[in-house]
């Protein structure tokens, strides 16, 4: 992969002498208080004894009317944990779908690369993850959450990946380095989808956590092809060593046999290009990797 | 090329126009862009920002200016706008705190080294330690929280070591106020300077409190608390220094005079081409503005602005390394302490100083700047990489300093 620029100011070897100067001033004008960085951690300690938590779980409407029925079981022995985590889960896939839109903004402005992903193929995340977001929101709603409410954990993991929205709106971040953001987005994703599926089948719901099991094995199919675009932009194989147009083919496969036929057409045209090595099918012609 | 503030009449208000897109230009580069293009930016949000409250302030006291300080008004709101927004995304509020401090030092070190009065060149110097200190200090949280090196930014041209420790900094308001220059007598670039200043330490003060409370970290908290009420200080120091009794329309044309010097003298350094032809642009609309202002004098007041004025465009600010000039200060002044107005030496200060009370006060449950800096000596690379080549037997990190000279 190829870096542009060359004009870097950032490190110390640029300027030795500055270096040098700098040295020597620390030593002709030493600390004066003593110490080291145990200061910083007994101030984090003593704020954190004597603090609040970041926030908590709304009461859920309807919640005594809610206490006699099927929804209490379902919500298993930890109903305020389970509600937190799909508040979690539905706020993030939410973004998520954001975040698959400026993806693809960056797939226009940048054009695409051999082994990238076409426009098509970041629309089609973009609405599994709109999906998961309203399969969210039903089921909140079905237990007696309000999936309009901001859960803590929630809340947590937007601040979170507070820098990733930053990295893919930025005008100035390339195609590639947007992936990576979207790559430590499902990173998280798939983790998160895996404890959901866990907290559903301790609860004992068949339904839920069919669902579930589905939407997590979505998520793993996204992180397949993400690392597999960023495997492709570095010239070199995806995670587990298969090599990545390999990688595409052998994805396409599993997933025609179970998507929807959208799905299907986008994935064949893909998979011809990904044999052909060919260009993605941006307004822009295939350019430099950035 | 020296420019004749009075014949060149620069862009009139009317051919000052803008859009959108305009407004909001691709940003400066954190990574390659030269320091001082961070450090001119951050200035110049700062002299516009002083600018609007001046402004605002004029307009609430003279019912006849309302409309002509509106029209100016909403001219400078767009050029901040546009010099503000010039400061890149991937730049966190805390890297930002370091350009605005960088400014603090390189720019006072310049005011100091120009102005021709000594008892305020001696205000600048006493001020200039203050923030001197406060770079170290946030240098520390940068490196001790986020694991950054502030040298990335900074880039050499500025010592990271402490000043006068801001622990010592907090004073009761008396001692906080100095002698006011004399409108009649002062040097027209007297009083561009103490306006540049005034300005730029009352950003960094709304900066601060602006910043603060957007970090989690309670020691970064208190830190922002700290310095910010320092910087109130400064403000208080700086604004005492400008005569009270100039006339409105004295006070609006000499920032119009300041805000034109200071896109001069970013003009004259600026290394970026995109940058600098932002700072040509906005030379010429303050110019513009000078002379719009100088024919309300003549209306309102009956004055010719031109004895107000310096006849040509003074000696710029110098935006680079004072190094020296700094180091020498702090060697020779660094145990100044103020009392009342003046400056005496630490021994010197009477022990029922009103500020000894104040210091005590605050400082009764120690101080977040001397915590975050506890024993912190800034190292190439942060103060991980020292300890990482103090153990891997290392001179520097990768390189020998030898091989660095080489």
């Amino acid at each position: 992969m190829k870096m542009p620029g060359g004009s870097n100011r950032t490190g110390a070897a640029l300027a030795p002498h500055h270096i040098d100067a700098m040295l020597e001033a620390g030593r002709e004008f030493p600390p004066n208080s003593r110490g080291d960085e145990s200061e910083i951690a007994r101030v984090r300690v003593r704020y954190a004894k004597g603090g609040e938590p970041i926030g908590t779980m709304p009461p859920p409407p309807g919640v005594k009317e809610l206490a006699k029925t099927a929804a209490k079981a379902v919500l298993g022995k930890q109903p305020l944990l389970f509600l937190d985590k799909l508040g979690e889960r539905l706020a993030f896939e939410r973004s998520g779908v954001r975040l698959y839109q400026a993806l693809v903004s960056k797939r226009e402005a940048y054009g695409g690369f051999s082994g990238g992903p076409s426009r098509t193929d970041l629309e089609h995340l973009l609405a599994e993850e709109r999906e998961h977001f309203h399969m969210l929101a039903a089921v909140v709603e079905q237990l007696g959450g309000d999936p309009t409410a901001v859960t803590p954990s929630a809340d947590v993991h937007a601040t979170l990946s507070k820098g990733i929205v930053a990295v893919l709106t930025d005008p100035r971040t390339s195609l590639v380095q947007s992936l990576e953001g979207i790559l430590l987005a499902e990173l998280a994703d798939n983790e998160c989808w895996t404890a959901l599926v866990a907290l559903a089948r301790e609860a004992g719901d068949d339904d839920l956590t069919t669902k579930f099991e589905d939407a997590e094995g979505t998520e793993r199919e996204h992180l397949t092809r993400v690392r597999t675009w960023i495997a492709a932009a570095q010239s070199r194989t995806a995670a587990g060593g298969v090599p990545f147009p390999q990688a595409i083919a052998s994805e396409m496969r599993s997933r025609s046999q179970r998507s929807s036929a959208d799905g299907s057409r986008a994935s064949g045209r893909r998979t011809a290009r990904a044999r052909a090595g060919g260009r993605g099918r941006g307004k822009r012609k295939t350019r430099r990797v950035r | 090329m020296a420019i004749d503030l009075m014949n060149e009449r620069g862009v009139p208000l009317e051919r000052q126009e803008f859009d959108w897109e305009e407004l909001v230009q691709p940003p400066y580069s954190k990574l390659d862009d030269d320091a001082f293009t961070r450090v001119r930016v951050i200035l110049m949000n700062g002299i516009e920002s002083e600018a609007s409250r001046f402004s605002h302030a004029c307009a609430r006291m003279n019912r006849d200016l309302q409309l002509p300080l509106a029209r100016v008004r909403r001219l400078e709101q767009h050029q901040q706008t546009l010099v503000n927004w010039l400061n890149p995304a991937d730049q966190s509020p805390l890297e930002t705190t370091i350009g605005f401090e960088q400014v603090a030092i390189e720019l006072t070190a310049s005011v100091a080294l120009l102005e021709p009065d000594p008892y305020l060149a001696q205000v600048y110097r006493f001020g200039l330690l203050e923030d001197f200190d406060h770079l170290y200090r946030y240098s520390a949280l940068l490196d001790r929280v986020e694991g950054k090196d502030a040298n990335t930014l900074t880039q050499g041209y500025t010592d990271i070591v402490p000043g006068r420790p801001t622990v010592v900094e907090h004073r009761a308001p008396v001692d906080d106020l100095r002698r006011a220059y004399d409108r009649r007598h002062a040097e027209p670039l007297t009083k561009l300077l103490a306006c540049t200043l005034m300005g730029a330490e009352h950003q960094t003060h709304d900066y601060y409190m602006t910043v603060g409370p957007q970090f989690s970290d309670p020691l970064a908290r208190q830190l922002y608390a700290e310095i910010a009420s320092i910087e109130e200080q400064h403000v208080t120091q700086y604004e005492s220094i400008i005569d009270p009794d100039e006339t409105w329309l004295e006070k609006w044309l000499l920032h119009e005079a300041t805000e034109a010097y200071n896109y001069y003298s970013c003009l004259e350094s600026e290394s970026n081409e995109r940058v600098k032809r932002i700072w040509q642009r906005f030379l010429d609309y303050e110019l513009g503005h000078l002379h719009f202002v100088a024919d309300l004098m003549k209306e309102h007041e009956r004055r010719d602005p031109a004895e107000l004025l310096p006849s040509a465009m003074p000696e710029p600010i110098r935006f680079e390394s004072h190094r020296e000039f700094v180091q020498e200060t702090l060697r020779n002044e660094v145990d100044l302490r103020a009392v009342g107005t003046e400056f005496v030496d630490v021994k010197k200060v009477p022990r029922d100083n009103p500020s000894n009370r104040y210091r005590e006060r605050m400082n009764r449950n120690g101080s977040p700047t001397d915590r975050v800096a506890a024993g912190y000596v800034w190292t190439p690379g942060t103060e991980l990489a020292a300890n990482g080549r103090h153990r891997n037997g290392r001179a520097r990190g990768g390189r020998s300093t030898a091989e660095a000279r080489s």
